[in-house]
């Protein structure tokens, strides 16, 4: 949680002066990272429960806010931050950015620019982890705006069909870009939606570590005897805008106040001074972190940027070298 | 006159229209709070949340159920916030929409407006960049529309409200911003072009973003005294056939410039039409058929240049290769 806190923070300020939608002039000043940035500040706690409970050879699907998951999925740092800063030593070569951030040797199948799609890719994969007889499992995080998508619909009852190797994470944190959800959203949301066609589901609160950790075990251990898909639905809060240059106008201040109380890093902090760890060791957590974020943005700030050239690779085979 | 950005004009438009016509409503995601763009502030604090929708993040029923408000007497405005997520909704629009009219015998119409933002947009990558208007172009039944100007976009916008079918409305993503002189009640006809600089040597057509990419070409190529006139196509579905084609023909050299990856774009059209109807070589610009990339290299290679708009341009109207 203090790595992903860490990581968020120092892309959140090397995002300022990027680009700039919600109506907002461009800056001139340019920044170091351009792109759009979906932060998952706020939200540690969903990422690092789960896939505390996951091996690096399971797999997982992400959403637009995907750097936590791919944090916690066990993800090169540096990688990381050098595809936020577009440079050729980036995870994805510079190609993707952060809204695509992807890590496949840690089984991590990408972030993704469009809200839902990730869940039929992730059921995709689950069935071919079951036809080719492997042990591991699929972890599909999506958000609570993805629900009234049809393939949200479509991938639960899918994997019941076919009995996938699936948990289903809802990352449920009540808004949708500027929309809350609650009033476009028909019903209790995900998981009475997945009870009702057959997925199992289990309701936590998103912001207490140990609580999505408990609940990310029972429902994996089930996925993995072959029970069949299981859902985790996750209250949580989005402390920033949608995205990073997004100041969030639209919000209530007392609402956002309130949620910054329940910040899952204090909840956790908290929990451990209580039962006796010392004040010196979490600091400790947190010096570590804040010093390998560090590094890792002095080394994406150094490296270089893609050659020109590799925006010709890695399209297809067929029909290579032929562009016009 | 009015001084007002790409985003005002449309969203002046809209006031207008949905002020004349309450039968005029626009839904999307993230409506009320003006949309990302800004192109509906004011207008749910105007009309109210029944005539400026918000909804949930379901595109393929925003479309469908915007032909079904149309069957049933509405003139719907659907955002669909970028052409890349309108893929979601392709049926909708497709199998749906443009099919209605004739299918059904003419016994149903479909006044709809869909508004899906092309082009690229800073470091926005491979799903959120895309130019795909030609898509749009091929699927009879609907009409294209792809404004460059404030002007345009308040115009267009009226004349795609008035039009009674299906119209696909494609701003572009980074003139949100840019401003201009609109007149008050503009009509932009659908398919008419706008000529937006009278030359003798060569003719560059093009239409959204691209546009200043050829004006600037024009004044480079002027000052190497090559005449070039400039064409803003305006509405690609239909074509302004005469003004291109006459212009085609007095210069006898044509480029054809867009965003859009070049193969299968809507400038072979162009090309193909104006050299069977009227001889003339022709050119196209556009980008590589590669995948927009995220990081500024990447990215920079799909953008279509001045540079390489001029070195079309003088590679038709070379001196003495003129007629
Ligand atoms: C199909 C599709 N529609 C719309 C969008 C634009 N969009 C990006 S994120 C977002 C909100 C998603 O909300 P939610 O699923 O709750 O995730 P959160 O952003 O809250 O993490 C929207 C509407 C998109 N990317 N894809």
């Amino acid at each position: 949680m203090a790595r992903i806190r860490a990581f968020e923070n120092a892309a959140e300020i090397a995002s300022q002066g990027g680009v700039q939608a919600w109506g907002l002039k461009t800056s001139a000043k340019p920044a170091l990272v351009r792109g759009p940035l979906h932060l998952s500040t706020g939200q540690e706690a969903v990422a690092a429960g789960v896939c505390a409970n996951l091996t690096r050879k399971d797999l997982l699907t992400s959403t637009h806010r995907g750097h936590g998951h791919t944090l916690a999925k066990g993800a090169d740092v540096d990688r990381m931050m050098a595809e936020l800063f577009g440079k050729a030593t980036g995870s994805n070569r510079g190609k993707g950015g952060s809204m695509h951030i992807a890590d496949f040797s840690v089984g991590m199948l990408g972030a993704n620019g469009v809200v839902a799609a990730g869940m039929p890719i992730a059921v995709g994969a689950a069935q071919a982890l079951k036809i080719r007889g492997q042990p591991e499992i699929v972890a599909c995080f999506f958000g609570d705006g993805a629900v009234n998508r049809g393939p949200f619909l479509e991938a639960l009852n899918w994997a019941v069909v076919y009995g996938l190797p699936v948990l289903f994470v809802c990352e449920d944190n009540r808004i949708s870009a500027t929309t809350p959800t609650g009033p476009m959203t028909g019903g209790a949301g995900a998981a009475a939606r997945a009870e009702s066609i057959g997925v199992p589901a289990v309701r936590v609160d998103g912001n207490d570590v140990e609580a999505v950790d408990a609940a990310a075990a029972r429902l994996v251990a089930e996925v993995r005897a072959g029970s069949g898909p299981r859902l985790l639905h996750a209250l949580t809060y989005r402390f920033k805008g949608h995205v990073s240059v997004d100041p969030g106008a639209y919000r209530d201040p007392a609402e956002v106040a309130r949620a910054l109380e329940s910040d899952p890093l204090t909840i956790a902090r908290d929990r451990l001074v209580a039962r006796g760890v010392a004040a010196d060791d979490i600091a400790a957590i947190d010096a570590a972190a804040a010093a390998e974020i560090d590094a890792a943005m002095a080394a994406a700030a150094a490296a270089p940027l893609p050659d020109p050239a590799s925006a010709y690779t890695d399209i297809q085979n067929t029909g290579a070298g032929q562009w016009r | 006159m009015a001084l007002m950005s790409y985003s005002q004009a449309a969203a002046t438009a809209l006031a207008e229209a949905m002020r004349a016509d309450r039968n005029v409503v626009a839904l999307g995601e993230d409506l009320g709070r003006g949309g990302i763009f800004a192109q509906y502030r004011g207008l749910q604090q105007e009309f109210g949340a029944d005539r400026v929708i918000d909804t949930p993040i379901s595109e393929s029923t925003i479309m469908g159920a915007a032909v079904g408000m149309a069957l049933a007497g509405l003139r719907p405005v659907v955002e669909m916030r970028v052409v890349d997520f309108a893929l979601c909704a392709i049926d909708e629009l497709v199998n749906q929409a443009a099919k209605n009219r004739y299918m059904f015998g003419g016994q149903g119409r479909v006044p709809l407006v869909v508004r899906m933002p092309i082009g690229l947009w800073t470091a926005s990558a491979a799903q959120h960049s895309q130019s795909l208007e030609a898509w749009f172009a091929h699927i009879p039944g609907l009409t294209v529309v792809v404004p460059s100007a404030p002007a345009d976009n308040y115009g267009l916008l009226h004349s795609a409200l008035e039009s009674g079918d299906p119209v696909v409305y494609l701003e572009h993503k980074e003139l949100w911003g840019d401003e201009g002189e609109v007149e008050p009640g503009l009509r932009v006809p659908l398919g008419s072009a706008r000529v937006l600089r009278a030359g003798s040597d060569v003719t560059l057509v093009s239409w959204s973003k691209a546009v200043r990419t050829c004006v600037d070409a024009a004044s480079e190529l002027a000052s190497a005294g090559v005449s070039a006139e400039v064409i803003d196509l305006r509405t690609i579905w239909p074509w302004d056939r005469a003004t291109v084609l006459g212009s085609a023909a007095r210069t006898g050299a044509l480029v054809v410039v867009h965003e859009a990856v070049q193969v299968g774009g809507f400038g072979a059209e162009i090309a193909a039409s104006a050299a069977e109807e009227t001889g003339c070589r022709v050119k196209r610009v556009g980008a590589p058929r590669i995948p927009s990339g995220y990081s500024k290299p990447l990215e920079d290679e799909s953008r279509v240049t001045v540079a390489q708009v001029v070195a079309a341009a003088r590679s038709l109207a070379a001196p003495g290769v003129h007629p």
